[in-house]
Formats: C-alpha cells, structure tokens, sequence
C-alpha cells in the first residue's frame, strides 16, 4: 500500500512518465513475483491434473473415459472467467473459503488441466502403433505399456504443446487481477489509476514483465527439446 | 484426434480382464456418485438446492431479458472480433511470407510480440492507452480492438502453417501459370489451406469467443458482466443458479459455433468433391 501514497507523490510532483515506472519498480517487482507463484503453483497442479485426466480418457475403464470427457469438454467450451466466478463467488456460498491468490491457482489449474490432458492425449496418440503392439506382444499390461512405453515417447512429442499450454497458463494469470489478486496487471491497473499522465509508460512496463516470463519459457522449451532430441 | 494409439494400449480383455474392468468401473461409478451426493448434501445444506433459487430464471422477466442483452453484446464483440482478426491474420501471414525484408521483418516481430502477452493486457491498452494518445475509444472498440490483434497474430500463424503444408509444386505452379505473388496466395494457395486448418481456426475462434468475457473487467455489458450484476442486485445466493446458466449458455454458444463449422466443412466437401486431408484437390496437376 506505500506505492499507491508513493505514486500520489509523483502524481503530485509530474514526474516523467519513465519515472512512475522506475520509481515503482519494487511494485512492479512484487507483482511480477505473484504472478510467477501463480503460474508455478497452477502448473503443477494442470500438469498433475491433466496427465490424470489423460490416463482416464486412453484407460480401459468406461466411467473413467465418460467423467474425462465431460470434463474436458465442459471445461473446454468455459471462458477461464466464468470458471473464475465459480470458484470465487459460489464456492464461500458453501462455506469454502480461501485467499485470492488461493481461489486464483484453483481456478488456473481446473481450466489448464483440461487443456493439459488434451496436450497429453494428442501425444499418447501420436506414438507409433508398432510400439504399442510391440509391448503388448511383450505381455506388459495397459499400466505398464504406457508407463514404459508410450509415455516416455509421447513425452517428446508433447514437450511443444505442452509450452503453449503453460505458456497460455502464465498470460492467463492476468484474470486474477480482476479477482483480487495484486499481480502484475493488477499492478498496471492500480499504478495507471495512481499516475494518469504516465499511463503509456507503465503498460509498456507491464509488457516487459509479461516478456520476461514468456521468453524464459521459450527459452527453457527449447533447451529441453534439445536434451530430449539428444537422448533420442 | 483419432484413437489409434490409445485404443490398442492394451489386448482385448479375456474374461479375466473383462471382469477387472467391470470391477473398476463399478468402483468408478460407485466413487462419482459418493462424491456428486457429497456435494448435493453440501449444496443442499446451505440451502444452494432451493426450488426458489432456480426458479429466478422463470419468475424474473427482467433477469432473461438482461441475459439475453448480454448474450447479444457478447455475440456483436465475438463477430466484429472474428471478422477482423481473420482480416489481420491473413495480413500478417502475408507479410511474414513476404520476399522483401521491410515487410517481413516488422510483420515477424508484431506476430511474436503479441503472441506473448496476455489478451488482457492487450485490451487495457486499447481502452487506457489509446485514450491517454488522445483517442477515445468505446469499451466495445477497446474489447474488438485486444481481441483482433491479439486473435490476428495467432492466427496468422495458423495460416502461415496451413499455407505452408500445401505442397511446393502448387505454388510453383501458379507462379509458372503467371501469377503474382498475392494471386497465388489467393487463389491456389489459401483456398487449399483454409481447409485443412479449419479445425484450428475454429477452436482458435472458440477461444475468441470465450475471450470476449474478458469486456467484464472493462466495464462493457456483455454475458458475463450482465450475469455479475444480476447477482448483485439479486444477492449472492443467486452466484450458483445464474452462473452456471451463464457457463451454459457459453457451453452452447461455443458448440454451436464448431456444429457450424463442421456443417460448412461437409458443404465445401460436397461441392468440391474428395476431402482435402486425404490428397492434393487436383491429383494430376501435383508431383507424386
């Protein structure tokens, strides 16, 4: 909250546009930090979730397969903000009640998750059929096969979709801010309501923010697609 | 999307495994029901289940005709939207595609830019940015506007791989037959494209239109926002009842969508003969 009487200061003092965003680094610092915890603590939990859901829909067990489905497809077709409302305003009207930052990793992972397993699946499906014939004429079971077989080659395949799954997962944590979360387009909103006459400034600052998480992902997909090429 | 793999992961069960399937789903089921009764109890409890709740939506005229206000503001985003990010999305994949540097570098650069940022900074550019530019914008064009150009990058993406599956020997063709550049992306090449990648444009499309929803944060009345405000004047006991109407008529809304697309891909079959995913339209102008 001292940024917000910090930002007043400036207001008062006309600073140049530059300086709101300088001068209120360590806020913009701080939203950036929330919006990199979100975006770890929702992607392990929609990696989790949808290899889960994943197994479901290949596995052999009929309700398993119809409970994945529906969830994907339900989830699929949802905007990420209706999910958002549900988990924001009608889970307390149960008496289900967490912090904001809480309600917005639960509603990360539930959307991501289904997109996760449809990464997973199209992977799961895109391995070579020999191979799973060959493992059966082995005699491994459905665990087996896919444990030691399939997933380890889908997991070469998958590594690009699933980046833009997680990479669609960290630009999506900006809805939070629209659910009480001060991350960094929470941020931007509250310093460009603080700073009027530097509003140009601090999107580009909240862009640069953005930049720097979706470049470090770009990055460390295509060190590990080369590690896995290289095993390959 | 086909099932190849997934179904052949195990044998066909024997009776053995027959019957741990049917044990297992059996278990399943058992398990899905234990939790849907625990969450009806828990609903239930809190009075969420009350018959007078639900019947809002029959007892309150006003309530359907704010949502269905809401809808069409939703839908007038979504096609203005859609409309004009098709029509940015071919541009910059022609410019990416470009001979000439000047065009293809700017091009590259505003696709990845955008690309990497998230539709809703996008939109609070248009509707704080543009205004602090000295251009007043409305919050349905500050919306259209996130909306294109971020749907407009990637799906100039979608376009630039659509054209780039179509094989070489087309363009060569065209360009043998006289055409210029942007003749041939019209005419040989775009067309051939657009039906191979139509399942992509249309879940791109669909999240489009599930992107829309975002106009809540920026203060314009669509679904969602109109949704919001019924719960706020009619308490936040409505939150379950008019939210999951909402997610429904989104669920609809979006099905809707892609049983249209689906629809127009068997009409262009019917009219243009063999499917293009099997082979090239016209087999004897194409190499092998």
């Amino acid at each position: 909250m001292t940024g917000a009487t910090r930002a007043d200061r400036w207001d008062r003092r006309e600073g140049l546009a530059i300086d709101a965003v300088l001068d209120n680094l360590d806020i913009f610092a701080e939203g950036l930090r929330r919006t990199v915890g979100l975006s770890l603590f929702a992607t392990v939990a929609a990696l989790v979730g949808g290899t889960l859901l994943a197994t479901m829909r290949v596995g052999p067990v009929p309700p398993l397969r119809w409970a994945g489905t529906v969830y994907v497809e339900v989830v699929r077709n949802t905007p990420l903000t209706v999910v958002f409302f549900f988990v924001v305003f009608v889970l307390p009207q149960v008496d289900i009640v967490f912090s904001y930052f809480t309600f917005a990793v639960v509603a990360l992972s539930i959307y991501h998750a289904a997109m996760v397993c449809e990464a997973v699946r199209s992977g799961i499906n895109g391995v070579d059929v020999g191979q799973v014939e060959a493992a059966r004429a082995l005699g491994l079971t459905f665990s087996q096969n896919l444990r030691l077989v399939v997933l380890p080659q889908a997991l070469r395949t998958v590594v690009q979709p699933l980046g833009s799954v997680i990479s669609a997962l960290i630009r999506n944590t900006s809805i939070a801010a629209a659910f009480g979360v001060q991350e960094l387009t929470g941020v931007v909103q509250r310093l460009t309501t603080a700073n009027p006459d530097a509003v140009i400034a601090i999107l580009l600052g909240g862009v640069v923010g953005y930049l720097i998480l979706t470049l470090t992902l770009a990055g460390g997909l295509a060190v590990t697609e080369r590690r896995l090429e290289r095993v390959r | 999307m086909n099932g190849g793999t997934s179904l052949m992961l195990a044998d066909p069960p024997g009776p053995r495994g027959r019957r741990r399937i049917l044990v297992g789903s059996v278990a399943a089921l058992v398990v899905f029901a234990g939790l849907v009764a625990l969450a009806l109890a828990r609903l239930a409890s809190k009075g969420q289940l009350d018959a007078e709740i639900w019947r809002v939506f029959l007892d309150e005229p006003e309530l359907r005709t704010l949502l269905w206000k809401g809808l069409l503001a939703t839908l007038r985003v979504a096609v203005t939207g859609m409309v004009l990010a098709v029509g940015l999305g071919l541009l910059l994949a022609l410019g990416r595609m470009s001979s000439r540097r000047v065009v293809r570098l700017p091009a590259t650069v505003a696709v990845e830019l955008l690309r990497s940022l998230p539709v809703l900074m996008l939109i609070l550019f248009a509707y704080l940015g543009l205004p602090a530019l000295g251009w007043q914008v409305s919050t349905f064009w500050a919306l259209v506007l996130g909306l294109t150009v971020y749907n407009g990058a990637v799906l100039s993406e979608i376009f630039r791989a659509g054209v780039g599956s179509i094989d070489r020997g087309q363009a060569e063709a065209a360009a043998a037959l006289g055409l210029r550049p942007l003749q041939a992306f019209r005419l040989v090449l775009l067309p051939q494209a657009v039906r191979r990648m139509s399942p992509t444009l249309v879940s791109q499309l669909v999240i489009l239109l599930k992107d829309t929803s975002l106009g809540f944060v920026i203060a314009y009345s669509e679904l969602l926002r109109s949704g919001r405000g019924a719960v706020e004047y009619l308490g936040s006991r409505y939150a379950l009842p008019v939210y999951t109407v909402l997610a429904l008529i989104y669920i609809v809304t979006n099905g809707l969508l892609s049983l249209l697309a689906r629809w127009l891909d068997r009409r262009q079959d019917r009219r243009l003969g063999a499917p293009a995913a099997i082979g090239p339209v016209d087999p004897p102008l194409t190499r092998g």
